[in-house]
This record gives C-alpha cells, structure tokens and sequence, in this order.
C-alpha cells in the first residue's frame, strides 16, 4: 500500500512537472524585461506625484515647491510613458 | 503505517528541488521558457510533496502513534489535542520540516503571482529558493528525521514540555518560520537581480509584499515570545537579550531597515547598494538565526544543544555571504545612484540615517550576542558579556530611531523649507516638550533620564502621527465634504502604504514608552511570607492569605492566594501556583518522580494599562521530604513484592495486579501534597509592580494593525481610476520636461 | 559647497561615528566581560573575588534547598567531576536535574563552595535538546 501510495505520487509529480517540456518549445518575447523596468517606474512615478499631491494638502510642502516638484515628476513620467510606447511599438 | 511514506516524500522533494535548480538555471541561461516553467512547477510540486509530509506528521502527533520517535518524545495521550496540534514544532525534526513546508508555500505564492513579471530575474529567484528548500529537506531527511520510527514503541510518550502548554507557544514558532522563510524570497530575488543585471524598481515592487509580510510575522513571533516570556516564565520580564532572541531582532531591524530603505530607491533611484545589501543581510540573518537555535553553539536557554547539525549551516552561511559580497561587488557599477541626497532636511536624509542606527543596532546585538566565539577565536578564552552591556548601546541607539519615527512621516520629500518645518514640527514638539515638563514636575521621572527622554519621544512621535492623520483627513474633507471618520477612512484606504507605516510609528511609540516605564519603574522584592504575612511593594500590601495545593496524574500544584490592597482599600485576589510534572525518571522513586520533575509556574497576574502586579510562589518542598522518602520505601518494596508475584503472568494480568498499588499511590501523593495546606511553612514569592507593561501588547497590536494596512493590496477599480487621472493629467496640462537640478 | 564635498564630509562624519561605536563595543565587551568556563576550568583558573559564567549539566541527585539558598552541583561535559554552588534568587522554571545551566559564580574565601550571584541562574530551555550523536 505505502508502495502503490509512493508510486502514485512520484508519477503526478513527474507528471507534473515535466508538462512544460512535453507541450514544446514557447516563443520568448524579447524586451519583457525592459518593458517591466519601464512599467514599475512608472507606477512608482505615479505613487510619487500623489505622494507629492497628499504633501502639499498636508502642508508638508509650499505652493511654490510643489509646483516645482509636481512638474518635474511629471516631466519624469512623461519620459516614462514615452518610453513605454517606443518599445511597445517595436 | 505512514512513515516510509513521509520519508519518501522527504527525498523525493529533494530530488524535485535539485531537478528545478538545474531546470531554472538551464532555461534562463539558454533562454528555453519550458525549462523556467518547468523550474517553477517544481516548487508548487516541493509544495505539495511537504503538504502530505506535514499531514502524516499531524496525523501521527494526533493519534498518538509513538511509533515514531518524534511523537513519543514529544507528546502524550494526555496531552491536549490543541497542543497536540502544536506538538511537532517543539521537535528538532518536525520544525525542520516546518521551515520546508512554509517555504515551499510561499514560494509557490510568490511564484504564481509573478509568473508574468521579472521573467528574466525569477529563473533565478527560483533556483535560490530551491536550493534553500533542499538543504533544509536534506537535513530533515538524514540528520533529523521525523519520520523516524521504533519497533518497540511506548505505551506512553514523554509528552510536551510543561512550558510550552501555552497558547503563545502555539503560535510563535509559526510566526517566526514564516518570517525566516519569507525573508527568503526577498532574498532570492536580491540575487536573481545581481546575477541578471536588473537592478531597478522592478524586483523590489515585486517583492516588497514579501519583506513586509517577513517583518510583520517576524515582529509577531517576537512579541508573543516577549509575552509567553513574561506571562509563563516564573522571573516577571518579557526579554533577556537571549542569543535566540537575539537571533529573531536582528534580521527583523535588517528588514525594517530595507521597507523603509526601498521607497527611496522607488522614488529616487537612490540606496541601491544599500537595498541589495539589506535584503541579502536580512535573509542571511534569517538563516543565522535559525542556525543559532538548532546547533547549540552558543549557549541559550533555548538553543537546540548540541547537534549534528552546526555544520552544514556554517557551510550554507559561508556560501550565501561570500556569494552575497561577490555579487554586490560585481555588479557595483549598475548599483549607483540614478539622483543624490539635496538636502539633509529632507525625508530621503531620515531614512538613510534611520538606516544607519538600524544597522549600528544590528550590529551591537550582533558583537554582543556572539562575542563569547569572537573572544574565543581571538584569545582562545570564551568570554561572555552579559545582559547589562546592550543598555549602553541600544538605549540612545533606540531614542535616535524613535526620533526618527517622528520626524520621518512629517518631513517632505526632496527638500524642506523652515517655513514648512515650522508648520509641521511645531505641535509635536510643544507635545513632547509638554510631556517631559509635566514628567519632571510630577516628581521622578527626572531620575531616570533616559526613560523620561522616551516618554517625550513618544509624545512627539504620536503627536506628529495624530497630525498627520487629521490632516490627510481634512485635506481629503476639503475635495469631498465627507464626515471626518469617513474622510479619515477613505483616506488611510487610498494611501493605504503611508498611513499603515504612520500607524506603525504609533504603535513603536507606544511600545517603547512601556519598554521604558517597565524597565526604568519596576518594583520588585523577594520575600519569605508564612500564611497571614503581608509585604510591601510600591505602596501596595501583599497578603499572603492561604496556600492552596492540588494534585492530578499530570501535574502536582502548591500555590497561594494573595489579596492586594492599597490605602486600605482591596484592589485584587490573585492565585500562583508551582505545578510539578512527573518525571520519567525511576531513580527519583515512585513518590519522588511526582515532586522532583519539570516545574512550571501559574503566575498570579493582575494587568492594567498603568500598572501590572505579578507574582510567582517558589515554594521549597524539603519539608515533604521525609514524607516522600518514607513513601517512596513502602511502595518500592510493594512494587517489587508485587511484580515478583506477576512476574510471569501476561502484561495485562500484571497491569491489573499493579491497579490497587497505583491507587494506593496517587491517594499517597494527594496526602502528601494536602500536608502544604494543612502544615504550611514559609515560601518564597517574587512580587512585582511594573508600571505600563500593559502598552508594549497594546502597541504591538497598533504595529501589528499598521502592518496589515501597509500590506493590505490595493482594490484593482483603485488603480484603474489614478492611472486615468494621471494619464489625462498628464497630457492635459503643461510640464516642463526638464529635470530638477541634482 | 560644492556636492562632492558635501558627500565626502558626510562620508567622513558616517565613518568616524560608526569607528567610535566598534570601538566601545570592544572596550567594553573586552573589559566588562566574563570568562565562560566549564567545571573542570573553574576549579583550575579560579581566583577569590573574581568572577566566572559557569557552564554545564546540573548533577542528578545533588540539588537541594538550604533556607532560601538553592544548592546543586554542576557536571562537567567531558571530565567525570562536578562544582557545588550555592544559588539566591530567581530559579528559572526548566531548572532541574540534568539540564543544562549557566550560572555566574565566584569562589568563596576558605570554602570549595562557588557563591552564585544572585538572579544569574539561566537553563536551557529543554524542548530543542538533541544529544550530540556517537559520544
């Protein structure tokens, strides 16, 4: 019975884990890996201008060094969002 | 019976785990994404192979199958099934196999939710986890296996240690396994990252969750030993800078260090030398900590003794911080900064100093805790430092992060100006300037310098928290018009990562304010009190009033009861009491065993949220000694007497024939123990008032709740919706491209 | 100030921090602490007045209580001899015959009694014991 259990086992898993190999080779996709860069900055961008937006109705920061600050990260996402675009349109 | 099958499952996941390292390696080098994919379903295999594992363990530990081994030393029938439950974490063997199974599963969790993302990194990520999961599923396998069985196998196990009958003990192993094993997975990625060259936010968005999850279990672990410390440990404190206390603090501030640390490399591009060089630190020191407690090389009250185990972890460090240095090392040039600190005033300053005490404390708690090897390897003499020599250091260490912790959430980004830093500092100031004036003039708290220096930092710290709050409510009130709870809810839901970390500065606060007022205004007096006697303490009588005693087949109890009064006024009854259990140790007699075995204590607790009253009986049982030497003579001889007559009859008639003697036995034992009430004499008890001991459980629930905000997963129509603002924003309005001057 | 300087100054004042606090830690880690020992190395190296952590096994059969004083003598690991002490104070709950202790001591003027000093007595926690195999 321990037997018949262990066998049972050891083929699901064989089983299992070699699918991959036996569905055959995926195409990769290339620049997945600078896209997601690209992607995760921009999130972090946008995390940062609300962070900014939150600061500056906390009274964290003056009229004067939010506007700075806003249009410079928003200039930075923009550079972000541009880049996106170029690589999704390769 | 099960157990070839566990033990099959042990090395079949570790074959599986070998199989993905290589599998992993192999497609990413070769860029072949059946292979990775193939890596990866070996981790939800491992998973599911340590699932079944873990079952037949349980199931063992439940019906009290002492044909294995680590079931007859671990439990008893007697033992509850609650604890029975909790029994295979008290092992050597079955926490092993613990720590492999929450591996596993959080493996595959991070590896199912990222299955899209960091394709380049998680290969990688992938083979470092598994290589983890088969050293620890090796050492299960052939130096501490808990499938492990006899042929002969008891009537009767060993049952659970007496101490670890508490519910804290239940859950603190798993708390603390969890946050070694997910201090993992940060660090796997850490090194996907340094081997693939992806050194940008992308890794550390995907793993942040993780590191957090680890320090928020971590924490928990901690300060439910600190509790089960404090309220089933018969010496009334909650930490004693133990090595493997220790062990748990240091990768937990390692890890606080690197949460905190990540959100300048999101923002600014900045401390990425420092992010890959916490994270891998933490999970080293996770590692560490678990070596600390299985291989007894360092003397504890809770390291696993002298193991066989010591070795193969000094080779898994050895290789992980060599690794961890060559790979920093090379890739240091990708690791620069992409943007400089502007101004010392500034959000970005904050944390990397907080960085620094962090590490200075990790540092200390590291000298200190392993200095009796560093002293041996130096001088050949072993030295050890003791408790007192962590005060110096980790006392103005933790006034400087409490600062900190204040000034952190009311500081900007970037660059401050005075007129801003006037605006927000000013209140929590006043509140802990306030705080200190009122401390010193109410008398006392002037002679303890440092603990006064806490209470004011904690005043600060909350202060500037509580402004916070009410400010992102009303700026939120000022758009919406909502309700100020609504506002503050809708608030701390949107901007869910700061005002969790917010929460969690409160809760420190509060905790350290009672660390401070617990260690710096303890009252405590050992005394020596015959029924009817009182003792003073902080202005409190302490009536011993009657001793109490009461004997079962698991556990002989003489405690007290004690009424407490002040101003002539009663405040409590509290009872205490010393249980002994029987030990299995026949040369202490058939009388002897039930008085000289394990010991624990019911401490007598009265907790309030300004003051605790402990107490503990240490009652000294010589007085029963010429009872129980008288004892252990006749039932010797009968027993004796008794199996010379049966000596050849079957198991079952000599169980039947030593059923009277056992009788007699357990009625002797209850008469003996009744003479500690009838014949009372002198006891010792430690009694204590601790002010505010109460805060430190209060404010790890407030970190606790903090944490789970930080971590709580944003609402996906929540992120739709700011990426269509920002989108619109974005093209609507005039930017100027150019960035900021450095 | 130009910002490379600015760095370096703060590089500086970083470095200089943490060479102060390593070297207090070793100041005090070397003055402050205790020589760990087993029996058989206090009975060699003890000196009247100063005093030692001492490790090892409680031996089975020897603790009793004496008043408030709990007496036990310590085994050790390797030699066939124990150390008799003399303990005031608090007595940890895992405390018992055969366990593992650490105790700071010193030895008493005119007495083969090592005085234990008061709430230094710490036991292993018994729950993650394993015995070391083959010895």
């Amino acid at each position: 019975m321990d037997f018949v259990i262990v066998m049972v086992v050891l083929a699901a898993v064989v089983l299992f884990v070699s699918a991959p190999l036996r569905r055959g080779i995926r195409a990769e996709t290339g620049g997945g890996g600078e896209l997601a860069d690209l992607e995760a900055a921009r999130e972090a961008k946008y995390r940062e201008i609300r962070d900014a937006e939150l600061d500056h109705r906390t009274g964290k920061l003056s009229d004067e060094d939010y506007a700075r600050i806003d249009g410079a990260l928003r200039g930075e996402a923009i550079e972000i969002l541009h880049a996106i675009d170029t690589i999704s349109k390769r | 019976m099960m157990a070839p099958v566990g033990r099959t499952l042990l090395i079949l996941g570790l074959l599986v785990a070998a199989y993905g390292v290589v599998a992993s390696i192999y497609g990413a080098r070769a860029g072949k994404r059946e292979w990775v994919d193939s890596g990866r379903r070996s981790v939800y295999a491992l998973a599911g192979l340590m699932t079944i594992a873990w079952v037949i363990v349980e199931a063992a530990f439940l019906r009290s199958d002492f044909s294995f081994n680590v079931v007859a030393s671990h439990s008893s029938t007697t033992t509850p099934t609650f604890y029975k439950l909790a029994a295979p974490w008290s092992s050597q063997e079955g926490s092993l196999l613990l720590w492999v199974w929450l591996m596993s599963l959080w493996s595959s969790l991070v590896l199912s939710l990222t299955r899209r993302r960091v394709r380049e990194i998680a290969p990688y990520a992938t083979a470092v986890l598994l290589g983890f999961a088969a050293f620890f599923t090796s050492l299960a396998a052939f130096f501490a296996n808990p499938f492990a069985t006899t042929s002969t196998p008891p009537a009767e196990g060993s049952g659970l240690d007496p101490l670890l009958l508490h519910p804290s003990m239940m859950i603190h192993p798993p708390m603390l396994y969890s946050g070694y094993t997910l201090l993992a997975i940060p660090f796997a990625f850490g090194v996907g990252a340094l081997i693939t060259g992806r050194l940008n936010v992308e890794w550390i968005s995907v793993t942040r969750r993780f590191a957090l999850a680890a320090w928020l279990f971590l924490g928990i672990g901690i300060v439910l030993g600190a509790r089960w410390s404090y309220t089933e440990l018969g010496w009334g404190g909650y930490w004693a800078w133990d090595p493997v206390e220790n062990a748990a603090l240091m990768p937990w501030l390692c890890t606080t260090a690197f949460i905190h640390s990540i959100m300048i490399q999101e923002k600014r591009g900045m401390l990425k030398v420092w992010n890959v060089s916490l994270v891998l630190a933490s999970g080293t020191l996770a590692i560490l900590g678990t070596f600390l407690v299985r291989s007894g090389v360092l003397d504890s009250i809770h390291a696993f003794g002298a193991s066989t185990l010591g070795v193969p972890f000094v080779l898994l460090l050895t290789v992980m911080i060599v690794a961890a240095i060559g790979l920093v090392l090379w890739r240091r040039n990708q690791l620069r900064a992409e943007a400089q600190l502007d101004s010392l005033l500034s959000r970005e300053a904050v944390f990397l100093l907080q960085n620094m005490v962090l590490l200075a404390m990790v540092f200390v708690i590291f000298w200190i805790t392993f200095f009796p090897l560093i002293s041996e390897a130096l001088t050949g003499t072993k030295v050890s430092v003791g408790p007192p020599a962590f005060r110096p250091f980790i006392v103005p260490l933790a006034l400087v992060l409490v600062a900190l912790a204040g000034i952190g959430p009311i500081i900007a980004w970037r660059r401050v100006t005075a007129a801003n830093l006037r605006r927000s500092f000013t209140l929590p100031v006043l509140a802990g300037v306030a705080t200190a004036v009122v401390l010193l003039l109410a008398g006392g708290a002037g002679a303890r310098p440092f603990a006064l220096a806490m209470f004011a930092l904690g005043t600060f710290v909350l202060a500037s928290v509580v402004q916070e709050l009410w400010r992102g409510a009303a700026a939120r009130r000022a758009m919406t018009r909502e309700s100020p709870p609504l506002a503050l809810l809708r608030v701390v839901r949107r901007n869910h990562r700061r005002y969790g970390g917010y929460i969690v500065h409160a809760g420190l606060a509060v905790l350290l304010i009672g660390v401070a007022a617990s260690s710096s205004f303890q009252h405590s007096r050992d005394v020596l009190l015959k029924p009817g006697q009182s003792a003073r303490v902080d202005g409190y009588l302490i009536r011993y009033v009657r001793p109490t005693a009461a004997a079962t087949a698991q556990k002989i109890s003489f405690g007290a009861v004690l009424a407490v009064s002040r101003g002539g006024r009663h405040v409590t009854t509290l009872r205490t009491a010393r249980g002994f259990y029987p030990s299995q140790d026949p040369t202490q007699g058939p009388i002897g065993r039930f008085f000289d075995g394990e010991a624990d204590s019911d401490v007598g607790l009265r907790a309030g949220l300004t003051k605790d009253i402990w107490m503990v009986a240490n009652p000294d049982l010589t007085p029963l000694k010429g009872l129980i030497d008288q004892g252990n003579r006749v039932f010797s001889a009968e027993l004796t007497q008794t199996m010379t007559r049966v000596a050849k009859n079957s198991l079952a008639q000599q169980q039947a024939a030593l059923a009277p003697l056992w009788q007699l036995r357990d009625q002797a034992i209850t008469e003996i123990a009744a003479r500690y009430v009838t014949h009372p004499w002198p006891v010792e008890f430690l009694l204590i008032v601790d002010p505010l001991v109460t805060w430190i459980w209060l404010g790890a629930i407030i970190i606790a709740g903090g944490g789970l905000i930080a971590l709580w997963p944003v609402p996906v129509p929540l992120w739709r919706r700011v990426r269509a603002e920002r989108r619109a924003r974005a093209t609507a309005s005039p930017v100027s491209p150019a960035r900021e001057p450095a | 100030m130009d910002p490379s300087r600015k760095r370096a100054i703060r590089l500086v004042v970083a470095l200089t921090a943490a060479l102060l606090l390593a070297a207090a830690l070793v100041y005090i880690s070397f003055n402050a602490g205790r020589r760990e020992v087993t029996a058989s190395q206090l009975l060699r190296v003890a000196k009247p007045g100063q005093s030692y952590i001492l490790a090892g096994t409680v031996l089975t059969g020897s603790v009793r209580r004496d008043g408030a004083a709990l007496l036990f003598r310590i085994r050790d690991p390797k030699l066939h001899l124990s150390v008799p002490v003399r303990y005031t104070g608090a007595v940890p709950d895992p405390f018992a015959a055969g366990r593992a202790v650490m105790v700071t001591v010193q030895e008493q003027p005119a007495s083969s009694t090592f005085v234990g000093e008061q709430n230094s007595l710490t036991t292993k926690c018994p729950s993650k014991y394993q015995a070391q195999a083959a010895t």
